[in-house]
């Protein structure tokens, strides 16, 4: 490894300064990527990490600085000039032209042509290579849309490999990839980073970070708090310096549970139409859900709130069957559900927070129908006090805010509901350290004061430090309840991938 | 509100600009006829502008004003129905019209603009087939609902009583009452129930909108059904003020001018925003590019839509570089760390 810091600087950043409105998102940030080597940044979400890598990607250019591409000055006014000069982003939000098929997506944007006509055999040539050397085993002509998460992003990587990059920038590449997953995808990190390419990784998930990452750069506050080897790097140093304090963990199991709030009585999904579930989940108890991708964790949350419908059987809230795939009757009764994808299913992003917190409510806070514009204000500085969304200042448009924030605004909307029953699908998706303590702390306030927590997540250190019983799924079947005290890792794997009963 | 601003500006300079070209522009008789035809108009988009706030579009517009315009008269006149039945039929053929095309949208799930597409052909065809293609008119009679659209109401101190007859004395045309009485309702409404929060809510997101307990499709159903009856109420306007309508193209790209309006009025086609303020003014901006069209010699006549044309691609092409231009200050989407 030795010689490493001496290898050329492929891109760098100096001074690199960036305003948005009166936030600072980045001052003063210097930033080296070396060839062959995986630099990790991290860092709570509002830290900066998004803002440094788009600058990186030609997303962004600085208010100051000067970047660096080969050792020279560049400007970088366009993803595309960053493409040309061999920086490729994968983006968090995956984007792929879902109607297209891999090869399409790998070859976008430089399709081979001959005499202006589409060259596909071409075409399948590139995106095959390419393909192979990321060690997706899928033919080229196959149809992005019937590839899972996981594969999609290596289709991206593919696509990056292709066209020749050699700096490939990864934003929270393992946010919503199971952990066989994971395990490929840093695999093929590494040897990206053999082959001399060089790999700059943003993750929340620390231990990925320390598995893959050659050099840990820890960002707070827009500002480089520190630069740590894999070697001197561990968790609680990263920690220490993201947070800038120490982080307790939650207590849990405060009180003990009450009677059964939500009962899933034989459920069918459609994604698992064969499969009845059986769930109950007590007031004052919060019930985690482990499985892989695929699993059917979001169909199952969906389906019993009512936005997807069910196959058969029926969702029983404090004893009384809840009409069936009606949310607005689940709402009504006390039922929330807290979406995977908040972007999509949460927000009203261009709105200010104030409204995004209050749609959930407005019913209750009206009288005769009008919304008194004062009740609303009370509700969102009481919210943003009691969640500490930062900023606080609740006028801002919510897509302003950071993942972590933004998450909170979404959780904050159900809290005003005050629920008998929570769903929390993926409750920490995207969401750093720091704020996904509090938002832990949250939850179990909430089942604290009665509610029946049932959630789902695809990490299972979170479902083991966050729930009382752990149901594991698998392929639509609760192939097992533990109580989290004796969940082992091992258990849970075992019981999340166990052959169905025959 | 700041749209409203930007957009009355424009207003203001278009008619300065005018005023100046025309001397035929700042006389009692042009001032009181641009009143009438913006309030006329403005009634349209204000329905528009509610249907686009909510996610959708209506192009059905124009023809619904032709259904109401025909049927009015001839209920009246060759029906024989008494006025009231009459004005409540109409309505509620709009509140009928705008059901249907909600519902085929809210639960049929099929696309607002291929709804009211077919609507657009589908009222104009029942108009001339229910009218055999005759003009429909009130035969002198019906003053008294007329003036609905045709009365004048004078403004103390302004208004020269003794010529009130004449065409020197301004007054204020009736239907601008009927129009600020439905815009202060639609502003209430939209800025401060429960139903105007969801309505924008369901134009933003309509699956946060569904998770969040918001019932989609009843208020998805509802502004397409408060759409057509202004557009009803709007057509019975028109031939209370005209006299007649021919089936064949009364009311003709009226939907355009009404969606224009609200367009440049603030409102924008991904749905979610808009205020009626900017819609109302955005229908003046219109009428007075029409009424400068005809007034100012140097522009010949027949070029009326594509002056109309340029000018709305102009003002939303200012709106954008504005918005572009605050979210480089403000930061937003792209900024967020």
């Amino acid at each position: 490894m030795s010689g490493r810091d001496h290898a050329p600087a492929v891109l760098e950043v100096r001074g690199a300064s960036k305003r948005f409105g009166g936030v600072v998102a980045l001052d003063r940030v210097d930033c080296v990527v070396r060839g062959g080597e995986a630099l990790a940044v991290v860092g709570e979400n509002g830290a900066g990490k998004s803002t440094l890598m788009r600058i990186l990607a030609g997303v962004l250019e600085p208010d100051d600085g000067v970047l660096l591409v080969d050792g020279e000055v560049a400007r970088l006014r366009s993803v595309r000039e960053a493409q040309r000069r061999g920086i490729a982003l994968v983006h968090q939000e995956l984007s792929l032209a879902e109607n297209l098929d891999a090869a399409a997506n790998i070859v976008l944007g430089r399709e081979p042509r001959r005499l202006g006509i589409l060259d596909r055999r071409a075409a399948d040539r590139l995106a095959a290579s390419a393909l192979a050397r990321v060690g997706l085993a899928v033919p080229p002509r196959t149809p992005v849309a019937s590839l899972g998460v996981g594969a999609r992003q290596l289709v991206e990587i593919a696509r990056a490999l292709s066209a020749e990059a050699r700096t490939i920038i990864l934003d929270e590449p393992t946010a919503s990839l199971s952990r066989a997953e994971v395990d490929r995808l840093l695999a093929l990190v590494a040897e990206l980073r053999g082959r001399g390419t060089a790999v700059v990784l943003i993750s929340h998930r620390l231990d990925e970070v320390l598995r893959a990452a050659d050099r840990i750069m820890v960002l707070r506050d827009g500002r480089v708090r520190g630069e740590l080897s894999r070697v001197e790097a561990s968790r609680d140093k990263i920690v220490t310096l993201m947070v800038g304090r120490e982080v307790a963990a939650v207590a849990r199991r405060a009180t003990s549970p009450g009677a059964a709030r939500l009962s899933l009585r034989g459920l069918r999904t459609e994604a698992h139409p064969a499969v009845a579930v059986d769930l109950e989940v007590r007031a004052g108890e919060v019930l985690g859900i482990a499985g892989l991708v695929g699993s059917g964790r979001t169909e199952l949350l969906e389906t019993a709130f009512g936005v997807r419908r069910s196959r058969g059987g029926d969702v029983l809230l404090d004893g009384a069957t809840l009409p069936a795939g009606d949310p607005r009757a689940s709402a009504r009764r006390g039922m929330a559900l807290v979406p995977e994808d908040r972007a999509r299913h949460g927000l009203f992003l261009p709105d200010p927070v104030r409204r995004n917190y209050s749609m959930a409510v407005l019913g209750r806070l009206a009288s005769f129908g009008v919304l008194p514009a004062r009740r609303e204000v009370a509700l969102a500085d009481r919210l943003a006090a009691a969640l500490s969304v930062r900023p606080a200042d609740h006028a801002r448009a919510a897509a302003t805010l950071s993942g972590g924030n933004q998450q909170k605004v979404v959780l904050g909307r159900w809290i005003a509901a005050e629920p008998k029953v929570l769903l929390l699908d993926e409750p920490t998706r995207g969401v750093d350290v720091g704020a996904r303590a509090e938002i832990h702390a949250i939850v179990r306030r909430l089942a604290a004061q009665g509610a029946a927590v049932l959630f789902a997540s695809s990490e299972l250190d979170e479902v083991r430090s966050l729930a009382d019983r752990i149901a594991c799924l698998r392929e639509g079947e609760v192939t097992g309840i533990l109580d989290a005290s004796d969940a082992g890792e091992e258990a849970l794997m075992r019981l999340m991938t166990a052959e169905r009963a025959a | 509100m700041r749209k409203a601003l930007g957009i009355l500006v424009l207003l203001l300079v278009v008619a300065g600009v005018t005023a100046l070209a025309s001397e035929g522009f700042l006389t009692a008789y042009n001032l009181e006829n641009l009143c009438r035809r913006t309030a006329l108009f403005g009634i349209l988009a204000v329905g528009a502008g509610i249907v686009i706030m909510a996610g959708g579009i209506d192009l059905s517009t124009g023809s619904v004003v032709c259904l109401a315009g025909c049927l009015l008269p001839w209920l009246l006149v060759s029906e024989g129905w008494s006025p009231t039945a009459a004005v409540a039929a109409v309505l509620g053929l709009g509140v009928i019209v705008g059901l249907f095309q909600g519902a085929l949208v809210a639960w049929g799930r099929l696309q607002p603009f291929l709804v009211t597409l077919c609507g657009l052909l589908f009222y104009r065809g029942l108009a001339r087939g229910i009218t055999d293609d005759q003009t429909q008119g009130f035969r002198g009679g019906f003053d008294g609902l007329r003036s609905l659209a045709t009365g004048r109401i004078p403004v103390p101190g302004l208004t020269d009583l003794d010529a009130f007859e004449g065409a020197s004395a301004f007054a204020i045309p009736a239907p601008v009452a009927s129009l600020a009485a439905i815009a202060v309702l639609a502003a209430i409404i939209l800025r401060f129930t429960v139903w105007g929060r969801w309505l924008l809510a369901v134009g933003r997101n309509p699956q946060a909108a569904a998770y969040s307990g918001i019932p989609v499709a009843w208020v998805t159903l509802s502004a397409f059904a408060a759409g057509a009856v202004l557009s009803a109420y709007g057509g019975m306007l028109f031939v209370l003020d005209v006299g007649s309508a021919q089936p064949a193209d009364f009311g003709n790209f009226y939907e355009l001018y009404a969606i224009a309006a609200a367009v440049l009025g603030g409102c924008s086609l991904r749905g979610g925003e808009g205020s009626v303020a900017g819609i109302v003014v955005g229908a003046a901006l219109m009428q007075v590019l029409r009424n400068a069209i005809v007034l100012v010699e140097r522009i010949p006549d027949n070029v009326e839509y594509a002056v109309i044309g340029a000018v709305i691609l102009v003002g939303v092409l200012a709106d954008e570089l504005v918005r572009r231009l605050a979210r480089r200050r403000g930061g937003t989407l792209r900024g967020a760390a």
